[in-house]
């Protein structure tokens, strides 16, 4: 950007935002390992050796190709129907990338709305959302997901579902918080006093001041939603074989543990591998974006 | 704490154990598929009996009734039959909930004993070793799936060390008569210390499990409320006036800075429960948890519902509690 523009125009707080972030080594070093397991789910088909559903009971448990009786074809050894562990773990990528983007997604998009909403209307719509939202963290969250999993039975689709019912409570709180705040300021008070009307005041004048908050939570939230998948898949409830994912990867090497530990090992390591990074970026999101969210 | 204040806490209490209750009701009634259907799908029913099974189960009433008649059997701690065990949900719940209960008290006594030293130190020696050390083990804390976690130290100490059980509550060998369901408990009562033991062991990794995510959390607010106290006026004082660092540390600060802790481990311990659900499914430990993940499986609705419904009702109540002790402990807020 040229110094004139500059000068013609302050930085926006998103601008300043990515500024700072990209200037933390460890945001960013996390944020290009984020970058490489989404490349590595997209390209699944290309980049995976074989077919991850594909059993070879020959293969059956046969360790990674360092340790003895590995060979190099199957890099992360076998499980037991002799499945190659290292296509399973790059098609597992898609599930909980697809299951945590999709949530992540829907629930900031209603979080945000019914924050806007309440904050902005007050009244009897702010009582109603504040209400559903006390109610829906009156659950433990796997206590909830596993009750509605229980009733609504395992699949991708009804896993997003369960997690986005209470997952939109944390955006709306935040959006609610920072909407009541925004709704004293001079830019509302105009608005309103040139005739806007409330639906275009909510969405074109604070909507785009509440925006930096939800992009943080909606990292750090992203976090906690894979291992919800990936917890719910280790008990059996989420998505259903042949589909690889990385918490029924973890469950199928329980009954393996003393003859061949990799089964278990290696999926829960591309797990905290991704939800570290997730967490150091939105560390970084965080530290970039509000200060005031600053915890240290 | 003055009474109208506890009398408007309470007012705020009840709608929330309302709104749950409600939402329990509707997960199983509004959740598409018929559970009729759904509870006979593996045995060859007639139509008259599954529409006897549906009026034994309320399902031809009007909802705003049957959520009345769930309500009332609810408080009555009712919660109807559970037909994979032939008798009433609620004495097969009560029957694993001392399980649970001890996995979850002992995972806390851990999360306390491994938390508050560490943030104390952390706190005392800010941007030392091990206070970086704690930030990178608390971030470490919430990164790690507690199943996976649970299977390492499976692997690590029961099959490679061989020091501990894998899981279970206690070995075959060992007869405890049930008196109080707590193991502990129990095996002292008989006076069977060998039984203790091997029943301690058996819950060293499961509570380690669901215990040390919590400690890094707990320790975490540990040190910055420490951290707060120790930059205050009084410390200063206390100092100044020569008391030793270790009174003024133990007597003075801390007893200040446990206060966010305890409204902390309040909350925390209502997190445990849905964590427990996980650590009884890896450790085979035959507590409430993993009897709701069977029933899943089993398609036992009637357990599954009254089992959420004792989850929620008990995290409502503990963050209730943590919300009273916040007030009755700090000065501060009392109005």
């Amino acid at each position: 950007m040229s110094a004139l523009a500059i000068e013609e125009r302050p930085l926006s707080p998103l601008r300043l935002g990515l500024i700072r972030f990209a200037a933390n080594k460890t945001a960013l070093g996390s944020a290009a390992v984020i970058l490489a397991f989404i490349v590595i789910a997209l390209a699944a088909p290309l980049i995976a050796p074989h077919d991850p559903a594909e059993a070879d009971l020959f293969r059956r448990l046969q360790p990674p190709a360092w340790a003895e009786g590995g060979e190099w074809g199957f890099l992360l050894g076998c499980d037991g129907l002799g499945r190659d562990i290292l296509s399973r773990l790059i098609w597992g990528a898609r599930v909980s990338l697809l299951v945590a983007g999709l949530v992540i997604a829907i629930a900031a998009a209603i979080g945000t709305l019914a924050g806007l909403a309440a904050g902005y209307l007050r009244g009897w719509t702010d009582t109603l959302i504040s209400r559903l939202v006390d109610t829906l963290l009156g659950f433990p969250y796997l206590v909830f997901a596993i009750g509605l999993m229980a009733m609504m039975g395992p699949g991708l689709h009804n896993i997003v579902l369960a997690l986005v019912y209470k997952e939109w409570v944390f955006t709306c709180r935040v959006v609610r918080g920072e909407t009541l705040a925004a709704r004293e300021q001079d830019y509302v008070e105009a608005a309103r006093a040139v005739g806007c009307r409330p639906a275009r005041i909510m969405l074109r004048e604070i909507l785009p001041n509440v925006l930096s908050p939800v992009l943080v939570v909606a990292t750090f939230r992203m976090a906690y939603v894979i291992i919800m998948e990936a917890s719910l898949s280790f008990l059996g409830l989420g998505v259903q074989p042949p589909t690889p994912s990385w918490g029924s990867m973890v469950a199928d090497g329980r009954d393996f543990l003393v003859d061949a530990w990799w089964v278990s090992t290696v999926p829960g390591l591309a797990i905290l591998a991704l939800v570290l990074s997730i967490n150091l970026a939105s560390q970084g999101l965080r530290d970039a974006f509000d200060p005031r969210l600053h915890t240290s | 704490m003055t009474a109208t204040r506890l009398a408007e806490r309470l007012a705020q209490l009840l709608p929330v154990l309302f709104g749950v209750s409600l939402i329990v009701f509707l997960m199983i009634t509004l959740t598409p598929g018929d559970p009729v259907e759904i509870m006979l799908a593996d045995q060859r029913a007639t139509d008259e009996q599954a529409a006897a099974l549906r009026r034994d189960l309320g399902l031809d009433r009007p909802l705003v009734e049957r959520f009345l008649v769930f309500l009332g059997n609810a408080v009555r701690g009712d919660f109807g039959i559970s037909f994979f065990h032939r008798r009433p949900v609620w004495d097969v719940i009560a029957e694993r909930l001392p399980a649970t209960i001890e996995l979850t008290l002992v995972a806390l006594i851990v999360a306390i004993l491994v938390a508050i030293p560490l943030g104390v130190m952390a706190a005392v020696k800010r941007d030392s070793w091990i206070d970086r050390a704690l930030s990178a083990a608390s971030l470490f804390g919430v990164s790690l799936p507690g199943f996976w976690f649970g299977i390492l130290l499976i692997l690590l100490f029961a099959v490679e060390f061989r020091l501990l059980p894998v899981g279970g509550r206690i070995g075959f060998a060992h007869e405890v008569p049930r008196e109080t369901g707590f193991l502990l408990i129990d095996t002292l009562l008989a006076g069977d210390l060998s039984a203790f033991g091997n029943a301690i062991a058996h819950l060293v990794l499961p509570a380690i499990t669901l215990g040390l995510p919590t400690a890094a959390l707990l320790a975490r607010v540990v040190r910055s409320a420490m951290a707060e106290v120790l930059a205050s006026d009084y410390v200063l004082f206390a100092e100044a006036k020569g008391l030793t660092r270790r009174r003024v540390l133990l007597r003075h600060a801390l007893k200040n800075a446990l206060i966010p802790a305890v409204t902390v481990t309040a909350i925390e311990t209502g997190s445990l429960l849905g964590g427990n659900m996980i650590v009884e499914t890896v450790f085979g430990w035959p507590g409430l948890g993993r009897l709701v993940v069977e029933s899943i499986f089993a398609r036992n609705y009637p357990l599954v519902q009254a089992a959420v419904l004792l989850y929620a009702v008990t995290y409502v109540l503990l963050n209730f509690i943590a919300d009273l002790l916040y007030t009755a402990l700090n000065p501060k807020v009392r109005l």
